[in-house]
């Protein structure tokens, strides 16, 4: 018995080495974060236009995922870095993690994504954060949902509302910014204030939450911080298929923040070729109609085509609250760290 | 009085170092090293003065709030855990009866279980819309809930309660398994009364046990993150929570570092006084087999209290494990206007486990996960027994040699050590050459083995401190080689402790997501990181997969429990 035992694991030992030679075509590494997904159709096709095996590092959160790449930046572990976002995006280009790439398809590309005059970080695609309401509460309850952050301090909404820390969240960041963003940065500590008087719910992370305190899923409260495409996704994953949403996003002005997220061709890589084609890869159509299903996000390449039930159900924002890069890279420690004496003392 | 069984210390002394090569290698490479890595890049961020991020930590009243909250709740959830442990770990270690070694291995299933599921086990049950608030508000007929449960101290003890029972049940209960019960018989014949017996002879006897017990514990409770952050909410900081958002928030590293190293030198201060404590209080026993020890229950009165203990003890345990199971196969989606959730039997979630309805790149059937959870906890006993064994013996036969008194206090210190800093410490230091380390699938099974190295040698150590010497002299004398006195002697009566080694490194590999999280390479998912795939996005299917996953993975974690015990690596020619 005992024999057999150290067998077995002896097995399982040599499996795990045996599963870590390298094969012999070009390899093309790809550090992102957790979220990261493509269809393996897409990546096939890549691999086989450019004979190249690409292999991904997922890393941790986009926070934990970004510091990765900056501290392994003399060994670097990858060739491309894809996942820095907007209110990280600072931290990248100060680091000098990312090589300047004048990629030919960022022509196509609105400049409203074009954050980085240097082209060191690429725009991929973006997502917006927004409010997410229950519907069949507000209809129960014959309420108005909220059109305005000013409503969410109303006493008609008290007790209604669950947020995500920015300190620990990255949904809880993009709603930090949007009530910078509305009432500017002298003010929106006082906002907070009156979310407090209005029972506002705050919890450390998405999941808890969304799944946890959010009343669709068996919480008790009808207003959520979430991503705008929430609502097409929760007919998309849906146990029997819907007719009609369940959730709406609330996408009134200054209401939404827009999370852009970004990749870069890592410093000092020794396959440049092969991660110019991969970003040009990721610029293009067939890899941008391919980001929603997968990850949640929308293209910023206007030609990719989107599946029916988003263009049916999913709201985008006209007019996103406005925090500009240079602002978040001044103010992002000074307004965390007020904030949190503030809200959390 | 065992001091002259310990004379012929001089030639253990070269023996000593090479016991020690091996774990220490291994600490040096996997834990200084890293460590030592990233500390210097924190420090050396901070500009000219170094010093200042110590002073700042020092001074920040934030900080000092956490250090005081981390210390405070800890002490006081590893007080709750003794006192629900003890007669648990009493019940196991004395008595036999039908269902005990389920029992104990559905007891060990909590420590793997992913917090933020546990976390939704729990609001599922306790939360305002849960069954016992519903339950009370039906019964009181009030229509507030009764019970706040989601971000209170409250919640942060019962969860910490919950994860670490099967620690004190395994550790104190297989020590007192062995004890031998003619000590007590022998006290009460010269007329102690039952309670002079327990207090005077079995307390004292066990407490190497239960000190081991409360030290990990606390240990494990003093570096909570995910019970912390998630069933705690914002307004609860540890100092793990405050390492975790200066290094990802802020990517104040210099800050991090004087929070690690605080972290590090309460640990270590701690886990001094610990081996003090414990060097003292040590003391050789003859154990018994359990076929001496143990006896059915007899009569309504023992029935009776060993009835109500179990379902204390397991109510706490297994209620939120059956509720995620119930839930995994429950329809969840609401019906439009209706506010019950659970309507209905539905096996979608599993079936939808079975089908890649993205055509995800990075889809891998459950089977898969459960493969690769598997090997990398079956990789992980062996190399935590491999490298705790040699580290356990040189302890517990050498313990005045220096090399045992520096390391036994240290080898604690990588379970205290924050799991963000350490993380990135494996980025810094292992990913150039010579090592590139960081990315190979090898260094999951190694990061494992350094939370459970300290399990297996503390589980070890005992055991083997209390073997009398003169049954390994007794033997020598008979003529047995040194080999055949380790085989024959020794580990037949460590058997027990080396099953409970193996049990703490499975379930900690298995439940093991931060180191994990850390290094994982997509192609290799555990079970762990593929549930929280799941839970990172809205829908009913997705939340669903999540809930079957974690009841996979509750399977797998108590068969393989029930498997170590069939193995019985532990029993070899027990007599």
């Amino acid at each position: 018995m005992k024999k057999r035992f150290l067998a077995v694991l002896l097995l399982g030992l040599l499996l795990i080495t045996a599963c870590s030679v390298e094969p012999e075509t070009r390899t093309l590494t790809i550090m992102t974060h957790d979220s990261f997904s493509i269809s393996e159709e897409v990546i096939a096709a890549f691999e086989e236009q450019y004979d190249v095996d690409v292999q991904f590092l997922k890393v941790g959160d986009a926070g934990s995922a970004l510091n990765k790449a900056i501290l392994s930046m003399d060994a670097p572990l990858a060739d491309v870095f894809y996942g820095v976002d907007n209110t990280f995006l600072s931290r990248a280009l100060d680091e000098g993690l990312f090589e300047p790439y004048d990629s030919p398809m960022l022509e196509d590309i609105p400049s409203q994504f074009q954050l980085d005059p240097e082209n060191r970080a690429i725009p991929i695609d973006y997502g917006d954060v927004c409010l997410n309401i229950d519907l069949a509460y507000f209809q129960e309850n014959n309420l108005e949902p909220p059109d305005s952050l000013d409503d969410l301090i109303d006493p008609a909404y008290s007790g209604l509302l669950v947020v995500e820390n920015p300190a620990t969240s990255s949904p809880g960041m993009a709603f930090l910014l949007t009530t910078i963003g509305h009432y500017g940065d002298s003010h929106y500590l006082e906002y907070w204030e009156g979310l407090l008087a209005n029972d506002v719910l705050i919890v450390n992370d998405w999941e808890t939450a969304y799944y946890t305190e959010f009343s669709r899923w068996g919480g008790t409260r009808p207003i959520v911080v979430s991503y705008g495409s929430s609502p097409p996704f929760e007919m998309i994953y849906a146990e029997e298929p819907m007719q009609e949403p369940v959730t709406a996003a609330v996408t009134a002005d200054d209401t939404c923040f827009r999370q852009i997220e970004f990749a870069g061709i890592l410093a000092g890589t020794e396959n440049r070729d092969l991660a110019e084609a991969w970003i040009d890869f990721m610029l293009s159509p067939t890899f941008q109609a391919d980001l929603p299903l997968q990850m949640f996000m929308f293209p910023v390449n206007p030609s990719a085509e989107l599946d029916d039930t988003f263009v049916e159900f999913l709201a985008i924002p006209d007019q996103p609250a406005e925090v500009s890069p240079e602002d978040i890279v001044a103010n992002r420690e000074a307004w965390l760290e007020a904030w949190r004496s503030i809200i959390l003392q | 009085m065992n001091l002259s069984a310990r004379s012929p210390r001089s030639r253990f002394r070269a023996g000593s170092l090479l016991l020690w090569a091996g774990p220490l290698l291994f600490l040096l490479l996997l834990y200084v090293f890293p460590l030592g890595s990233i500390l210097k890049v924190g420090f050396s961020r901070a500009g000219e003065d170094a010093a200042a991020p110590l002073l700042q930590a020092w001074t920040s009243p934030i900080t000092r709030r956490a250090l005081w909250f981390t210390i405070w709740q800890a002490g006081l959830s590893t007080l709750l855990t003794l006192l629900l442990g003890l007669p648990g770990a009493y019940l196991f270690a004395r008595f036999t009866f039908r269902g005990k070694r389920l029992l104990q291995a559905l007891a060990g299933i909590p420590f793997v279980m992913p917090t933020l599921v546990v976390a939704a086990a729990f609001q599922s049950l306790l939360g305002p819309r849960g069954w016992v608030n519903l339950g009370l508000m039906n019964l009181m007929d009030v229509s507030a809930p009764p019970i706040q449960f989601s971000q209170t101290l409250g919640a942060i003890l019962i969860a910490h309660v919950f994860y670490n029972t099967t620690i004190v049940l395994r550790t104190v209960g297989d020590f007192w398994a062995r004890l031998d019960p003619d000590l007590t018989a022998a006290a009460r014949s010269l007329g102690a009364s039952a309670w002079q017996a327990a207090t005077r002879i079995t307390l004292p006897l066990l407490f190497p046990a239960i000190l081991t017990a409360a030290l990990l514990v606390f240990i494990f409770d003093f570096s909570s993150f995910g019970v912390i952050l998630i069933l705690g909410g914002p307004t609860f900081t540890t100092l793990e929570v405050e390492i975790f958002y200066q290094t990802t928030s802020l990517f104040n590293l210099p800050l991090a570092a004087a929070l690690s190293v605080m972290q590090l030198v309460f640990n270590l201060a701690l886990t001094i006084l610990y081996t003090r404590l414990s060097n003292r209080i040590s003391r050789p026993l003859s154990f018994r087999s359990k076929e001496i020890t143990q006896r059915p229950l007899r009569g309504w009165g023992q029935r009776l209290a060993a009835g109500v203990a179990i379902i204390v003890i397991f109510s706490l345990l297994l209620t939120p494990l059956a509720a995620l199971a119930v839930r995994s196969v429950t329809r969840l989606e609401p019906e439009r206007g209706e506010t019950r959730v659970d309507r209905g039997f539905t096996l979608d979630f599993y079936r939808a486990l079975n089908d890649d309805a993205r055509q995800s790149a990075f889809y891998g059937p459950p089977s898969e996960a459960i493969g690769t959870s598997l090997t990398y906890a079956a990789a992980t006993v062996l190399l935590s027994l491999l490298l705790g064994l040699p580290a356990a013996w040189a302890l517990a036969h050498d313990s005045d040699a220096l090399l045992s008194r520096i390391f036994d206090p240290l080898i604690m210190l990588p379970m205290g050590t924050s799991a963000v800093t350490l993380g990135l410490g494996f980025i810094v230091a292992l990913s150039g050459p010579p090592f590139h380390l960081s990315t190979s699938p090898l260094l999951i099974p190694f990061a494992h083995t350094l939370v459970a190295f300290p399990f297996t040698v503390r589980s070890l150590t005992p055991a083997l401190r209390s073997i009398e010497p003169r049954l390994r002299q007794a033997a020598a004398m008979l003529g047995a080689s040194p080999l055949k006195v380790i085989r024959y002697v020794d580990l037949p009566l460590i058997g027990r402790a080396m099953l409970v080694a193996a049990t703490f490194a499975f379930t900690i590999s298995l439940g093991e997501f931060g180191a994990t999280a850390v290094i994982a390479r997509p192609e290799y998912a555990t079970i762990p990181i593929a549930i929280y795939r799941f839970l990172g996005q809205p829908g009913a299917m997705n939340y669903g997969q999540a809930l079957a996953l974690s009841t996979i993975l509750m399977l797998v974690c108590g068969g393989g429990l029930l498997a170590i015990e069939r193995l019985r690596i532990a029993d070899i020619g027990e007599w």
